[in-house]
């Protein structure tokens, strides 16, 4: 059954990463572009994401930068006429690009075939009607809803469905008249009631409190079917499993539960026909073995990747060789070589999931979790108790938590409420709840969480306390020690548990530690293998636990390996770009004959794959663990340069215990990150840079600002709610922010900087060699200063910087790596304003634009950085490679019509969830490429333009001339149309919800679909909530019309596609672009 | 804080593994197996197949669930295989002290203590596990702090067949077409999913001259031990196989039918018991994940012309089942009744049903 006609195949990529649908779709088109390379076949990829693994030098044959949409995709298949297509390996965006090519009969026309599960099969899922008609052909229960329009019927229909059930008024919106019943009686009132204003009613069973449970299903063309993994939510239905807590395996089916589960899992993908892998997820009664489908996907998934990385069981690569025709049975285990690949894994450890939120970046979001997903990344903790799994993974989101307990106070005042209506806090109010001395019964009856999970967390909170009772570490039992080690607590917990008010973070850390070696408490390191340890394998997938008692690999302790830390759970400013930096350095360590060693806890990366290096740690990458590592594998060196911040913040207490970091020196990093040395040695060099004070008190503060003037960048070092830094433009808002936001005070400093105007931003990314720049690329911001640089559209090679300011530029950073005698790769932020340049700031490590300027110049940055750090030569690159004809344009992906209620504005916050890099042979071509890439469409007809000050608004009268000469109908606020009048563009006037009497007004316009693009240019960098522009950004946002806040930007956009209509642009891959 | 007895597991080769006591509190001594399904210990523990064995699993966290109550439903027990635990200790990473399910009566522990059977926790049971996987299967025993010692005790030496076989015959559910099944340590799921099938089963004890009673099929069903010990199952085998009728065999059912045809069994070093076990249908395509718990097994090229093997393990090529080239006489050395374990095999029962003239 295997093809042998398929000798070129194209994947579809998932473009950006956004809320939804992030990194793991790197990691499963990395895995099945390596399926099909093993095959001989050649491989065409799609996809714009310049950051990740898959688009790099020997994953793909050929890469294409392009959206990954119906159009561009044609034009791909039409130049390289591939004879299969995988539309699995990249998300709902693959998915439904490929549905959409195959409706419209371009798949037929090119003779594609598609790979793995058939189209029609997909379309099966997708589809809420059919997947419910198909699956009652077999007898399988899903959610339905009965639609009625009279209380007898909805009597009737709620017998038939069993009680509880849910009520939903049809056509009302915002859950008007919806609710839960448990009896006759309050349907009949809660009816009524809806029916009085709608004439329709929903009855639907009410699956509150249900568990949720979901299997990954394995199934070839010749019928044989595996399920590779389950996993069970720790919050009950009705929180998206994106947001949820999971575990795999389950914990608390029993054996018929489980296998009465799987069996059904296997029917339903018979009976759907998927070839390949999906995940069928359940609801499951807690009370009997009641159960529902939610949902199939019929496609890899986030959930997939996770079971990958939770068993070792390569779904990807493995379904990708399915859709090739080839049996379970021909495969091999990759974990064990010896046996087969039909099997299902048994595990012999726990490992729990927990998803990273990055509300705090937004304006106006909501905190509730709920149906739909708002966490940016996730982190996987391996352990051998659920205790010891979780605390770890509580560390591991990095958001200053140290655990389930042992963490700072949590303000919060009604506990009940917040155990009912939960929050992305919701595992630490349950901390809180329990140390207040609720029980696991109050506890479950608000949260419907499975006891089970809540008696651990108990355990948890019993030996804090029990460790509570001592004042001196050294007076600790061992038992007891080695308890606290077994559920988790690192040896900061137990040192603060131990001291109280008394704790000292590093000297009484340090003192468990030593004390805990004393006692020979120390963790062992066991091997992911997924047959647990029934067969030897040769696995280099690894783990620390404290439970048990012998280690799993032997050391050599020859000095041979170098170890990189990987960058932990993605969230808002660091993610895929950081994976691909680790993979990269990964590759160079082992090419130069050195073993490679990760430590890295996200399972959405493919750093994280463990054929990327010879040994993977799935650990944290604490202080305390790195340590535990690094004592073991006694290394001849380690990298922490190129895992963004987290490695980066370990360097003064890595260096301190004697580590041999590799590059730069942990001091220079010191000298580059504390503001105070940095800018000492600034001034010494003669480097200019924008004004500022760390300062303790409101009077001195307004004194400071005196002497710059107004706006200012606003810093403080405690925030108390809302965003970490703000601009203020004068009195008022300072107070605000100041007042409402944080706390000023001689413990608590406020970092005030001068806000420079219409400036430039410059980046510098660059490796040196002991202060000698080797290789490096300048790139420019297409917004001026203010919107911040993970947010910035950015341009390499700079097409609008002067000569002098490039050459100054680099004198700067030349003067500044000998300086902090850099060995390794870094990253320069400047203002440029008149060819004055300042520096904003210095990271002496691999920044979020190492990818894109690598790929786009064609020179590894990563490799050369390495082989600096392992001392090697390398030469520099001749000076004409930086001369060539193309341009590369990062454009940003925002994720805002997830966060309901956020106001979609660009600040001096990062708020970005992802990126693209687009390579073009102009400008325009390259903003073109990206913008439709992360989403933007080009505008039919109309426009809608408020376009804030009046400096702004003089910056967008050209894109407004352009509009109006290309024949697109402007729509215009007030202010807006008053001064496109004064230039003779005629525009239509629109009001502002604030006037609503007046018509047309601009909410009904997007309402009713009439115009095709927003440019909403607020007029401070200030959010103003709920004002006129919050509402219009946000009904553009969540009407899904594209939506542009800075008119620099707005003018790039604008100035494009009016120049160069979208079937212009070249069809061309990476290697084309010489 | 709890205090848990310190316990210790002493191997025969020397090697201990220190624990906590959870259960009874007192020593145990067995035949130390590991198994690595991550559910079913109740299904597990009340197998037959354990008897004498000491059962570790490699599943770290253990007793989550509770266990479910005890009780029959047409004379077999409703959630066991067998009306008490055969196992003669229970030993884990981590055990749950506090459980939850909606079938649950009672903790595990609650069970062990009842049963008097000792359990141990917080043994590195990875690491004893890999010992077993290289030493092989060895004999153990379990001794509680501050109480008495034992010997060790070798199951193997007894004919835990006949120790574990019903004493005197039994019929189980109604129907027009009788099955005898010899019972040689039967796990109640065989007799649920045989006349769940409509059919009558005549349940008879290992060495019972079945042959004297009418039937339309027989079922040999598993067994913990040496199949080398139940010579006298195998000859009643042989006398019914001149009969022609329909013969089907589970586990040492398979091991037994392989004997009376003239082939021969071997021990494995550790044996096969998971629930994840490939098998392949010889000559075809199709795979199966079966569950499994065997120390013996067939040798495959000792059986006669006439016969051939019909599953193989993926994993280790090893016999999985055997059938009659021309005859209605086939087995397996799986478990298709699962329970604990996937149910993707149970169509043997059916294919076994409708071979019933």
């Amino acid at each position: 059954m295997i093809d042998k006609n398929i000798k070129k195949v194209l994947l579809l990529g998932s473009g950006a990463l956004k809320i939804g649908e992030a990194g793991e779709f790197d990691y499963s088109g990395s895995q099945a572009l390596k399926a099909m390379k093993e095959e001989g076949i050649t491989t065409v990829l799609i996809n714009p994401n310049i950051a990740t693994v898959q688009t790099s030098d020997g994953f793909a044959d050929k890469i294409y930068f392009l959206p990954v949409t119906p159009y561009f995709v044609e034009k791909v298949i039409e130049k390289e006429r591939p004879d299969g297509i995988l539309l699995a390996f990249g998300g709902q965006t693959a998915l439904n690009c490929g549905v959409a090519l195959y409706e419209s009969g371009v798949l037929e026309k090119y003779n594609l075939k598609v790979l793995g599960t058939p189209v029609r099969a997909i379309m099966d899922t997708e589809d809420r009607e059919l997947f419910v008609k198909k699956l009652d052909e077999i007898d399988v229960k899903t959610i339905k809803s009965e639609a009625v329009s009279t209380v007898e019927d909805a009597l009737k229909a709620a017998e038939k469905l069993g009680y509880p059930v849910i009520v939903r008024a049809a056509y009302a919106l915002g859950g008007l008249g919806s609710g839960f019943c448990d009896t006759p009686e309050e349907l009949v009132a809660l009816t009524e009631k809806a029916l009085s204003f709608s004439p329709q009613v929903l009855v639907e069973k009410s699956l509150k409190g249900w568990k949720e449970v979901e299997y990954e299903v394995v199934r070839d063309c010749y019928d044989n079917c595996i399920t590779v993994c389950n996993m069970e939510n720790f919050d009950p239905l009705g929180i998206h499993t994106g947001e949820s807590i999971v575990v795999a395996p389950s914990q608390t089916l029993t054996n018929e539960d489980y296998h009465y589960l799987r069996s059904l899992a296997i029917k339903i993908i018979r009976h759907i026909g998927i070839v390949g892998e999906c995940n069928v997820q359940y609801a499951f009664d807690p009370k009997s073995m009641d159960y529902r489908v939610i949902e199939v996907n019929a496609r890899l998934s986030r959930s997939s990747a996770l079971a990958s990385k939770a068993t070792g069981y390569p779904l990807a690569f493995v379904a990708a060789k399915l859709g090739l025709g080839y049996g379970l049975f021909d495969l091999s285990n990759s974990v064990t070589k010896s046996t087969s690949a039909f099997f299902e894994p048994a595990l012999d450890y726990i490992v729990v999931k927990i998803p990273r939120w990055d509300l705090g970046k937004f304006h106006g979001v909501r905190r509730e979790i709920g149906s739909s997903m708002k966490s940016v990344g996730e982190v996987m903790a391996i352990g051998r108790t659920f205790e010891e799994a979780i605390q770890k993974g509580l560390r591991m989101i990095g958001q200053g938590m140290h655990g389930f307990v042992g963490n700072h106070e949590l303000k919060i005042n009604d506990v009940d409420h917040d155990l009912a209506e939960p929050t992305d806090n919701r595992i630490f109010v349950i901390a809180k709840a329990m140390s207040q001395g609720y029980t696991v019964e109050q506890i479950h009856a608000l949260t419907k969480i499975d006891r089970w999970f809540l008696y651990k967390l108990k355990n948890i909170i019993d030996t804090a306390d029990a460790l509570r009772q001592y004042t001196d570490i050294r007076s600790l039992t061992p038992e007891l020690l080695r308890l606290a080690k077994q559920q988790g607590f690192s040896d900061f917990q137990i040192a603060r548990e131990v001291k109280k008010e008394k704790f000292h973070s590093y000297t009484d850390s340090a003192a468990v530690r030593s004390f805990r070696l004393d006692m020979g408490i120390r963790p062992v390191v066991k091997q992911i293998d997924t047959l647990a340890a029934e067969y030897p394998a040769m696995t280099n997938y690894l783990y620390l636990t404290y439970n048990g008692t012998q280690n799993d690999v032997e050391y050599l302790h020859d000095h041979r390996s170098i170890v990189v830390l990987g960058s932990g759970a993605y969230r808002i400013g660091s993610s895929v770009e950081f994976d691909w930096c680790s993979v990269n350095a990964l590759l160079t360590v082992k090419q130069q004959g050195w073993r490679s060693v990760m430590i890295n806890y996200n399972p959405e990366t493919v750093s994280t794959d463990y054929d990327m290096c010879d040994r993977l740690y799935f650990d944290e990458l604490t202080y305390e663990r790195v340590m535990d590592i690094l004592e073991l594998e006694q290394p001849h060196g380690t990298i922490l340069s190129v895992g963004g911040q987290i490695p980066n913040n370990l360097a003064t207490r890595l260096d301190e215990a004697g580590v041999n970091i590799l590059g730069t020196t942990a001091q220079s990093i010191d000298n580059a990150e504390d503001r105070h040395k940095f800018s000492a040695m600034l001034d010494r060099l003669g480097i200019d840079q924008p004004r500022w004070r760390e300062l303790t008190d409101m009077k001195d503060i307004h004194k400071f600002i005196e002497e710059v003037g107004f706006p200012v960048l606003v810093r403080p070092s405690y925030v108390l709610s809302g965003a970490a830094m703000n601009v203020c433009s004068n009195d008022e808002e300072l107070e605000r922010f100041l007042k409402l936001a944080a706390n000023v005070s001689k413990e608590h400093p406020v970092v005030v900087t001068e806000f420079i105007r219409h400036s430039k931003e410059v980046e510098m990314d660059a490796v040196a060699k002991n202060g000698e720049i080797i290789v490096y690329a300048i790139s420019e911001h297409i917004e001026f200063a203010g919107v911040h640089s993970g947010d910035a559209t950015i341009c390499f090679p700079p097409q609008k910087l002067y000569v002098e300011t490039v050459r100054r530029i680099k004198k700067i950073s030349s003067q500044i790596a000998k300086a902090l005698n850099i060995t390794g790769p870094f990253n320069i932020q400047f203002l440029a304003k008149n060819n004055e340049i300042k520096v904003i700031e210095c990271n002496l490590r691999a920044s979020r634009s190492f990818p894109f300027v690598s790929k786009v110049l064609k020179i590894n940055f990563i490799d050369i950085a390495t082989k600096v750090m392992l001392g090697l030569d390398v030469e520099k690159p001749a000076k004409n490679v930086f001369d060539f004809d193309y341009v590369g344009i990062k454009a940003s992906q925002f994720s805002f019509s997830r966060l309901q209620g956020a106001d979609p504005v660009l600040g001096v916050d990062m708020s970005s969830t992802g990126e693209v890099g687009c390579i073009g042979n102009d400008t325009n071509e390259a903003i073109l490429k990206s913008m439709l890439s992360v989403g933007h469409r080009i505008p039919k007809r109309s426009v809608l333009l408020s376009t804030g000050s009046a400096k702004q608004k003089t910056e967008m009268l050209d894109a407004a001339h352009r509009l109006h000469e290309k024949g697109f109908l402007i729509y215009a606020t007030g202010g807006t149309h008053r001064f496109l009048a004064e230039n003779n563009i005629p525009s239509i006037e629109v009001y502002w919800p604030s006037d609503p009497d007046r018509h047309p007004q601009a909410l009904e316009m997007l309402h009713n679909k009439e115009i095709d693009m927003v440019v909403n240019i607020p007029k401070n960098l200030t959010s103003t909530e709920l004002s006129n522009g919050y509402r219009i950004r946000r009904a553009a946002i969540d009407l899904n019309v594209p939506l542009i806040t800075n008119a620099r930007l707005a003018s790039a956009f604008i100035g494009a596609f009016t120049s160069l209509p979208v079937e212009e642009i070249e069809i061309k891959a990476w290697d084309e672009y010489q | 804080m709890r205090q848990p007895k310190l316990a210790t597991l002493v191997l025969e080769d020397g090697t201990t593994f220190e624990g906590k006591s959870f259960g009874y509190e007192a020593p145990a001594a067995g035949e130390v197996v590991f198994n690595t399904a991550m559910t079913g210990y109740p299904e597990s523990l009340t197998d037959p197949s354990y008897e004498g064995q000491i059962l570790v699993t490699t599943y770290p966290i253990l007793g989550n669930y509770g266990v479910p109550p005890c009780g029959t439903k047409d004379k077999v027990s409703e959630y066991y295989e067998s009306d008490h635990i055969h196992a003669k200790a229970i030993v884990a990473q981590d055990y749950s002290w506090e459980h939850s399910h909606w079938q649950a009566d009672r903790s595990l522990s609650e069970w062990l203590i009842q049963e008097k059977i000792p359990g141990i926790y917080d043994v590195d049971t990875r690491a004893l596990t890999k010992h077993l996987r290289e030493k092989g299967s060895m004999l153990g025993k379990i001794v509680i702090e501050g109480g008495e010692d034992i010997d060790f005790y070798d199951p193997n030496l007894e004919n835990l067949v006949a120790k574990t076989s019903c004493k005197e015959p039994e019929v189980h559910g109604e129907g027009e077409k009788t099955v005898v099944l010899v019972d040689c340590g039967t796990k109640h799921n065989i007799i649920r999913c045989l006349t769940k099938r409509g059919v009558k089963v005549i349940r008879v004890p290992w060495n019972y001259d079945f042959t004297q009673i009418p039937y339309d099929g027989l079922f040999i069903s598993n067994g913990p031990g040496n199949p080398d010990l139940a010579e006298e199952t195998v000859q009643l085998i042989r006398k019914a196989m001149k009969t022609g009728k329909p013969i089907c065999g589970i586990c040492m059912g398979n091991q037994l039918l392989a004997k009376a045809a003239g082939a021969k069994t071997f021990k494995l070093k550790y044996g096969h018991r998971s629930h994840n076990q490939p098998v392949r249908l010889v000559g075809t395509e199709t795979c199966f994940v079966t569950s499994q718990n065997h120390g013996f097994a067939v040798d495959s090229d000792t059986l006669p012309e006439d016969w051939e093997p019909m599953f193989i393990n993926m994993n280790d090529g090893t016999n999985e089942g055997i059938r009659h080239k021309t005859l209605p006489f086939f087995s397996a050395q799986f478990h298709p009744e699962a329970s604990s374990g996937p149910k993707d095999t149970e169509f043997i029962f059916d294919k076994f049903i409708s071979m019933l003239k």
